[in-house]
């Protein structure tokens, strides 16, 4: 390796230009010296909060009135969570929640997203990109009150279906889970979309070249291709859906993680840290898979 | 090289990792519960009502959690005006959410109900007032002092700001303004799906009394001090009531208590007296009966409270004597629909009988609204330490939701 230490330097004066010097002799402190902002943001507030949340899930409550948080290691949080029926429910409720979530917006992103890549012309294109990001533009709590509205019993929905002697599914699981498809759609598309233009189309027509059909290279071409991209967008279609309290607290009745973490935090903390650590091992499992299906080079 | 760098930076991200841990975990290391001084005084607080007000101007702002329409425009203005500081507030969903919100000592005071005060007070999170630096506290009712849950071992924690009824309200379409009982929103109701009830495990206390007034054999005296089989009848109610609710509404989201009367989506429930006043603030106002029905009811008494280490101690200060004066006193009780704490407020009511109307005096009434406590082992009588805890109200609450 060459330095440019073995230049005769120029004259210099100055602090900035001394430490100019500094750094270039000494590379790796200068990459320290630029990372460690932002590393130290991830590191200290990011993991150091996450990691506190692990601490404070083996404490306890004490006191009369229960206010004090005993510092005692113990797994009693966790022994509650595995012992009381209510907790397993709420988590099995949230992850088939996030998992029904995740493959109504597949199912509905796939078309749209092969659509824009594959069959649109470039104006059409970018018109259907701002559709899809648009939305995106208006406050989560705009559209979850929008949602609010339109189940309502005398809803935009019911007043629709009333002609054919039908009626929604007002605010219950289902109408939670036709809110919560909406509001992550585009977190599906955009991925998928991307993930179709990055096809070369040489593939494709090495397919027909090969006498396959059209459904035929969709489904040995196309699709293996995609499938990582669809991957990457269920990574946030599911992972929002686990995280959500908001929306379920507004349109269903039934309990989700985040709305037991949200109500226990105030009164039993532990506890509460200590259900937090579900999602977690939840998105670490399926980031891990997500990881395996090749999901993080489509994100 | 790269191979180098990339050793560089794992090393460096490895290290920081290390270091921000010990530094989480050492800063989690410290004693259990801070203990709380009873002290008044405040870091930077004035010690004279000038001196406040002075320190006021350079602060000039305070950070409160209350409950919705405790701190309106139409008086914070006012107060920004005389004081010059400028109020920020933050509601709270229940108490347990104001609790916790104190803890994490970003606000300078609180609007906390009975069953909030002592765990802010065992938590330290909060400071004795010195009433000598409020000149309104001097017109309080005297049945608001010195009570259980604003006063520990004769030190004041805080200022009455009023006191409410937990009302059962009904649409009357489907129920006659003249019933008298909270039977429609417990079992064998009529109104399957349309019921709206509030969304805490201080809740459990309002079917305690129900109990009470229904069950006498069960012999419950105080729907805060329930023992097992007490709690478990009560609990028994509240599982029954479960499958008949439509939608549960917290200090957060209670206009959407508002819009489910509208839409007929709710039809009965419980209910604060504020969001009555906003029904019947609705154009067309909603056509709903609002009432403490026979069988009595839970409520709230409220008091002010300034953290223990709160940032603009004299901006919270001048607001705790400006929210009991008779003005702005008198314009949050309306407007929340409360009977206000000082005497002197029934003169500026809009609505001269409001004061009347609200029982603002009327201790014997008051003695029968059972204001929300937080339940102890002790029950308070000659059962001894067998009454279930706070922490078996929110389990048991939690397993009731999911």
């Amino acid at each position: 390796m060459t330095s440019i230490a073995d230049v005769e330097p120029p004259p210099r004066h100055g602090l900035g230009r001394r430490l100019s010097t500094f750094f270039v002799r000494h590379s790796h402190l200068r990459l320290a010296a630029l990372l460690a902002l932002p590393l130290g943001w991830l590191l200290v507030i990011y993991l150091g909060s996450l990691f506190l949340l692990l601490l404070a899930s083996f404490w306890s409550i004490g006191g009369i009135l229960g206010t004090d948080i005993v510092h005692s290691w113990n797994l009693d949080n966790y022994k509650t969570l595995f012992q009381e029926p209510v907790y397993r429910n709420v988590a099995f409720r949230t992850i088939s929640m996030a998992a029904l979530v995740t493959i109504a917006d597949a199912v509905l992103a796939f078309p749209i997203a092969y659509y824009m890549a594959r069959v649109a012309s470039p104006h059409t294109r970018n018109l259907l990109v701002v559709a899809v990001l648009t939305p995106l533009w208006a406050s989560y709590l705009v559209k979850a009150y929008s949602w609010r509205t339109i189940l309502g019993e005398e809803g935009v929905l019911n007043w629709l279906l009333a002609p054919f002697g039908l009626s929604g599914p007002g605010y219950s699981q289902t109408g939670l889970w036709l809110a919560f498809t909406y509001l992550w759609l585009p977190f599906m598309i955009l991925p998928i979309y991307a993930g179709l233009e990055r096809i070369p189309g040489s593939l494709l027509e090495a397919s027909a070249d090969l006498g396959g059909k059209s459904l035929r290279t969709f489904w040995k071409v196309t699709l293996p291709l995609a499938f990582p991209a669809v991957v990457a967008g269920s990574i946030f279609t599911f992972s929002l859906t686990l995280g959500d309290y908001i929306l379920p607290g507004l349109i269903s009745n039934e309990q989700f993680i985040g709305t037991v973490i949200y109500n226990d935090r105030g009164s039993n903390l532990p506890v509460a840290a200590a259900f937090a650590m579900v999602p977690i091992a939840v998105m670490t499992v399926y980031l891990w898979g997500a990881k395996r299906l090749g999901a993080f080079e489509n994100l | 090289m790269i191979g180098r760098n990339v050793r560089v930076v794992r090393w460096a991200a490895f290290g920081l990792l290390v270091g921000a841990l010990s530094v989480v975990a050492a800063g989690c290391g410290g004693g259990g519960s801070s203990s709380s001084s009873a002290s008044t005084q405040i870091e930077g607080l004035g010690s004279s009502l000038d001196e406040i007000k002075a320190n006021a101007k350079n602060e000039g702002q305070v950070n409160l959690v209350i409950w919705a329409g405790y701190a309106d425009k139409s008086w914070a203005d006012t107060f920004r005006q005389q004081t010059g500081c400028v109020v920020h507030t933050k509601d709270g969903a229940s108490s347990d959410d104001m609790v916790d919100l104190m803890s994490t000592g970003a606000y300078d005071g609180v609007s906390a109900s009975g069953d909030a005060t002592l765990r802010l007070i065992a938590k330290g999170d909060v400071a004795p007032v010195n009433f000598d630096l409020i000149p309104n506290y001097a017109d309080v009712y005297e049945g608001l002092k010195g009570r259980s849950y604003n006063t520990v071992d004769g030190v004041g924690y805080g200022v009455p700001h009023g006191r409410g009824p937990n009302l059962m309200v009904w649409s009357n379409k489907a129920i006659s303004p003249d019933s008298d009982s909270w039977a429609p929103i417990w079992p064998g109701t009529d109104y399957k799906g349309k019921l709206s009830i509030y969304d805490n495990q201080i809740f459990i206390a309002d079917a305690a009394l129900y109990l009470k007034a229904t069950q006498p054999d069960l012999n419950i005296t105080n729907p805060y001090e329930l023992d097992d089989d007490q709690f478990n009848a009560a609990i028994d109610l509240l599982k029954q009531q479960r499958p008949n609710i439509g939608e549960y509404w917290d200090g957060v989201t209670y206009a959407k208590q508002v819009t489910s009367f509208k839409s007929g989506e709710a039809v009965v429930g419980t209910t604060w007296p504020y969001q009555v006043n906003l029904m019947k603030a609705e154009k067309p106002p909603l056509d709903v009966t609002a009432k403490v029905p026979k069988e009595g009811t839970t409520g709230w008494s409220d008091t002010w409270m300034i953290a223990s280490k709160a940032a603009h101690p004299n901006c919270m200060y001048l607001w705790m004597n400006y929210i009991i004066s008779p003005e702005a006193n008198a314009k949050v009780a309306e407007y929340f629909g409360e009977a206000p704490s000082n005497s002197k407020a029934c003169a500026f009511t809009a609505n001269k009988n409001h004061c009347a109307d609200y029982y603002a005096d009327v201790e014997s009434y008051w003695s029968k609204i059972y204001f929300w406590n937080t339940p102890q082992a002790d029950c308070g009588d000659d059962r001894g330490d067998v009454c279930k805890t706070y922490e078996d109200w929110r389990s048991a609450w939690t397993e009731l939701r999911g």
